[in-house]
């Protein structure tokens, strides 16, 4: 912690040999992210050739992404919202009884969350197809949602009591002696307290569920509930001869992850640092 | 458990805040002594309320898929169980097959590779960028959480965006190669059956560096600046200070990220599917993928559970090993 901070209190000595080189990595390393964006605007059906540079946008892509994929992109942002939703009201209560009251059993809690990132998604949907078979939910966004919020609830857990255990403890013994009860000293003390952790357990909830591929893939069977990333998977199934429209999908479906990053920048490496886990 | 302890920055902070509702007046409610017994137990039974939701969901999504798992992987149980309800025992006959198919040698060689590869490669990169980036100079944060935006992209998104760099006739990459004069016809990275999984350990490795950058980015400011100042009075400076510090102060964080590096692409299965389904002639085919092949093509749920349970046992077995090397440290 302090030698974080004194290493940033130095003052950076301008070296801008280094930046050129940073950027330069930071070039290789995003080019796929470039060219999904030039691609989207090519025109349609010139494959051969794409330009390195889109001198001459050409929106056809989108058209056809938009016309063919707008209510996939409409599932996937419900899905994700309800995933987000669930995932904060399951996990906010449990981060608080794992950080400040003294359950028994505490630990194991925390090790059985550890041991459920082990195990594999193929693993979860094998059974869950056949228990959602037998329930009705196939097919179904409250089934996704569920689901898909199995990627979220772990890791919110983790993130919301890493935050909570640095909390004052005083402030919420204060509201207890005020004669408030548990669930209001939680509503009222607690959880506007620890805003930061819930918009940044928030926002990779809703990642995880808006990427989500695995349970789009096994839990759904006909087209009546459709993820985008299901939609951009069917794309590329086939032979492709439009690329300008898959890529314009495939930049469609980043817009989540790309708004995040730069508008969300300091929940978002609160998320990476706080917990190694995703 | 040191999983979350070497990973998050408020551990310390944590630690001291609760000594201090430890030592601090227990809690307000509990003052007035009164019919404490009743008080107490109802005090209890409200703290499991706000775990209930959590026990019942973690139980139910993944308690549930593991047993069920199981059970299923010695029963034969197939699309005609989910019309009859019948799925009758057959005890090992689903390992037996699963294990003695010809397949099976082929989809352990390619996960051990897929891992080993993608591991090697995602760690070595993370870690060399994370020591440039310890360097001061301008724009250092923002570049560096740039780095995030491959790690932040859906996989399927970039395995179809890969999918089209690395095309044979018009991918970005040959066109590249093919400018610089390196290569003259088009190389097919993912249609061939000795290139397809170099190109999949390639993209995932893409995908990979920016989790391995930012945890072991994290670990290296925690080494306090007095060691390597003590280290350079001793001559130690450069590689000298990076085998004799910088390392064996890093090796927590080197094994955690490792450790979660396995487990997470033992499971990998987005881009695989999305890169390859699998193919060329089952070439890029590993346990998961196979796995969801047996389950969902062929509907044979009881081999593809069968499957998944041996996943399940490989990813113990690394956490065994990472549990008793992180004890181990402990004792050191």
């Amino acid at each position: 912690m302090t030698t974080t901070q004194l290493k940033a209190a130095t003052p950076t000595r301008g070296n801008w040999g280094y930046t050129a080189l940073a950027v330069l990595i930071l070039a290789v390393m995003l080019f796929p992210v470039y060219w999904m964006v030039n691609a989207s605007l090519q025109p349609n059906g010139t494959t051969l050739e794409t330009s390195w540079i889109p001198l001459q946008p050409d929106f056809t892509g989108y058209a056809t992404a938009i016309s063919e994929q707008a209510g996939n992109l409409g599932t996937s942002l419900i899905i994700a919202l309800g995933s987000v939703v669930l995932s904060l009201a399951i996990a906010a209560p449990a981060a608080y009884a794992l950080a400040y009251f003294k359950v028994r059993g505490a630990g194991v809690a925390l090790f059985a969350i550890l041991i459920s990132q082990m195990i594999p998604g193929i693993v979860v949907a094998n059974a869950l197809y056949t228990a959602y078979n037998d329930l009705g939910l196939l097919n179904s966004i409250p089934g996704l949602i569920l689901a898909d919020s199995a990627h979220g609830i772990p890791f919110a857990i983790l993130i919301i009591r890493a935050f909570m255990n640095g909390m004052p403890a005083s402030v919420i013994e204060a509201a207890r002696v005020d004669g408030a009860g548990h669930i209001r000293a939680f509503c009222s003390i607690v959880i506007p307290l620890s805003r930061n952790s819930l918009i940044t357990a928030g926002l990779f909830t809703f990642l995880f569920a808006w990427s989500d591929f695995l349970f789009a893939l096994t839990l759904t069977t006909t087209e009546a509930v459709r993820p985008v990333t299901l939609g951009i998977f069917q794309y590329i199934g086939a032979y492709v001869n439009d690329w300008s429209s898959v890529m314009a999908t495939a930049v469609l479906a980043s817009i989540p992850a790309i708004v995040l990053l730069v508008a969300a920048q300091k929940y978002i490496a609160a998320g990476t640092t706080g917990g190694a886990v995703k | 458990m040191s999983l979350t302890t070497d990973a998050s920055r408020t551990a310390p902070r944590a630690g001291k805040s609760r000594t201090a509702s430890a030592t601090s007046p227990a809690g307000g409610s509990e003052k007035p002594p009164p019919r404490r017994g009743t008080r107490a137990r109802r005090e209890r039974i409200f703290q499991w309320l706000f775990l209930v939701p959590a026990v019942a969901y973690m139980a139910l999504f993944f308690g549930y898929p593991v047993v069920k798992n199981l059970v299923m992987s010695f029963q034969d149980y197939t699309t005609a169980t989910f019309f009859t309800g019948e799925a009758p025992w057959v005890g090992l006959a689903n390992y037996a097959a699963v294990l003695s198919s010809s397949l099976f040698s082929t989809s352990l060689l390619n996960t051990a590779l897929f891992t080993l590869g993608s591991i090697l490669g995602q760690f070595g990169i993370g870690l060399a960028l994370a020591v440039f980036f310890q360097r001061k100079f301008p724009l250092n944060g923002i570049l560096r959480s740039l780095l995030l935006l491959p790690w932040l992209l859906p996989l399927i998104v970039s395995s179809a965006v890969w999918r089209w760099i690395l095309d044979k006739d018009s991918g970005a990459l040959n066109r590249f190669l093919g400018d610089l004069g390196i290569i003259h016809t088009g190389v097919p990275w993912l249609t061939s059956t000795s290139l397809a999984l170099i190109a999949v350990v390639g993209v995932n490795i893409w995908i990979g560096i920016p989790f391995n950058l930012t945890i072991l980015y994290g670990g290296l400011q925690e080494i306090p600046d007095e060691l390597y100042e003590a280290g350079s009075l001793d001559g130690a400076t450069g590689w000298t200070a990076f085998r004799h510090i910088t390392w064996p102060m890093l090796r927590p964080v080197v094994s955690v990220v490792l450790v979660l590096g396995v487990v997470y692409t033992l499971k990998v299965l987005d881009i695989i599917l999305g890169l390859t389904n699998g193919g060329p002639a089952n070439s890029t085919q590993t346990i998961a993928t196979q796995s969801y092949d047996l389950s969902f093509h062929e509907f044979k749920f009881g081999e593809g559970a069968a499957l998944g349970n041996a996943l399940v046992v490989i990813s113990l077995v690394f956490a065994v090993l990472y549990l008793r090397a992180s004890r181990r440290a402990v004792d050191e």
